[in-house]
């Protein structure tokens, strides 16, 4: 599997460290079920995910990576400061 | 009285010659990592040149000479190798002293591709990985930088803690691209 860095070009998966399901973090403090949702809930999907991982042996950038759990078909690789989390 | 003296980090392991292969070490006078403060990359790019001769590097690439060099190190972060960093690069950069955290080696030779290609996930072919480029990637499980000065010279670096692990590492991979040359003759 490779994904392709946004600053360093197309990477073996050994360079990259996984770290989970890209969420976007829900607003303000009190607490609501987004926050359960956001804490502990995760879809598993067979499919398109949207996922966060760490270019660590690279540049470092934190990615936020689609692909296809079915096909494994690496869709899109984003900065993360640049697509959001 | 203790008498103190410098070591190299890989002091008494290198050189070391298999076939027409050669892995020695190299002491660069001061390295010091440079990261630029938002949206100062220009401005700093200008004051390097002015005070060393050398750009800001684009990702994955090299910029001056053996006598002053800049390596591109991550993500919005250099190496200057060589000079003591001149003061005006402060104004836009955070400076940070890394001289003796570093173990550098060069690794020679018509096969030295084919070493590094047993340790590291690159693409090391010359149209892919040209002289003046340069990566931060997996050296022998080692977060390193490769860097290749040369069609056959290519300069490896990892934390110093880990400089007889590398030297190991590089041996074991010579010997074997070496013994692998003579059994197909």
């Amino acid at each position: 599997m490779r994904l392709g860095c946004p600053i360093c070009g197309e990477r073996d998966r050994r360079e990259f460290y996984y770290q989970g399901a890209a969420l976007a973090r829900p607003e303000g403090e009190a607490w609501a079920p987004e926050w359960d949702d956001y804490i502990h809930n995760r879809d598993n999907p067979a499919g398109v995910t949207r996922d966060l991982w760490q270019h660590e042996q690279g540049c470092g950038s934190w990615l936020i990576v689609a692909r296809n759990t079915v096909t494994h078909e690496v869709l899109g690789v984003a900065l993360a400061t640049e697509a959001g989390a | 009285m203790a008498e103190f003296k410098a070591q190299t980090p890989c002091a008494g392991l290198l050189p070391v010659t298999v076939g027409d292969l050669r892995l020695t070490e190299v002491v660069p006078g001061r390295m010091t990592s440079l990261a630029p403060y938002r949206g100062r990359v220009a401005a700093l790019s200008e004051v390097m040149q002015a005070a060393h001769g050398v750009a800001w590097p684009e990702p994955g690439r090299i910029t001056g000479q053996a006598a002053a060099r800049a390596l591109w190190f991550g993500r919005e972060m250099a190496l200057l190798i060589g000079p003591d960093s001149d003061e005006s690069l402060a104004a836009h950069a955070a400076l940070t002293d890394q001289t003796d955290a570093w173990a550098v080696v060069h690794l020679e030779g018509r096969q030295a591709a084919e070493v590094l290609a047993r340790l590291c996930p690159l693409d090391l072919r010359e149209a892919v990985f040209a002289p003046g480029h340069t990566a931060r990637t997996d050296v022998a499980h080692m977060a390193g930088s490769v860097s290749r000065l040369g069609p056959q010279t290519w300069q490896i670096m990892v934390f110093r803690s880990m400089a007889t692990t590398l030297v190991h590492e590089v041996e074991i991979a010579m010997a074997r691209v070496a013994a692998r040359q003579n059994s197909l003759m």
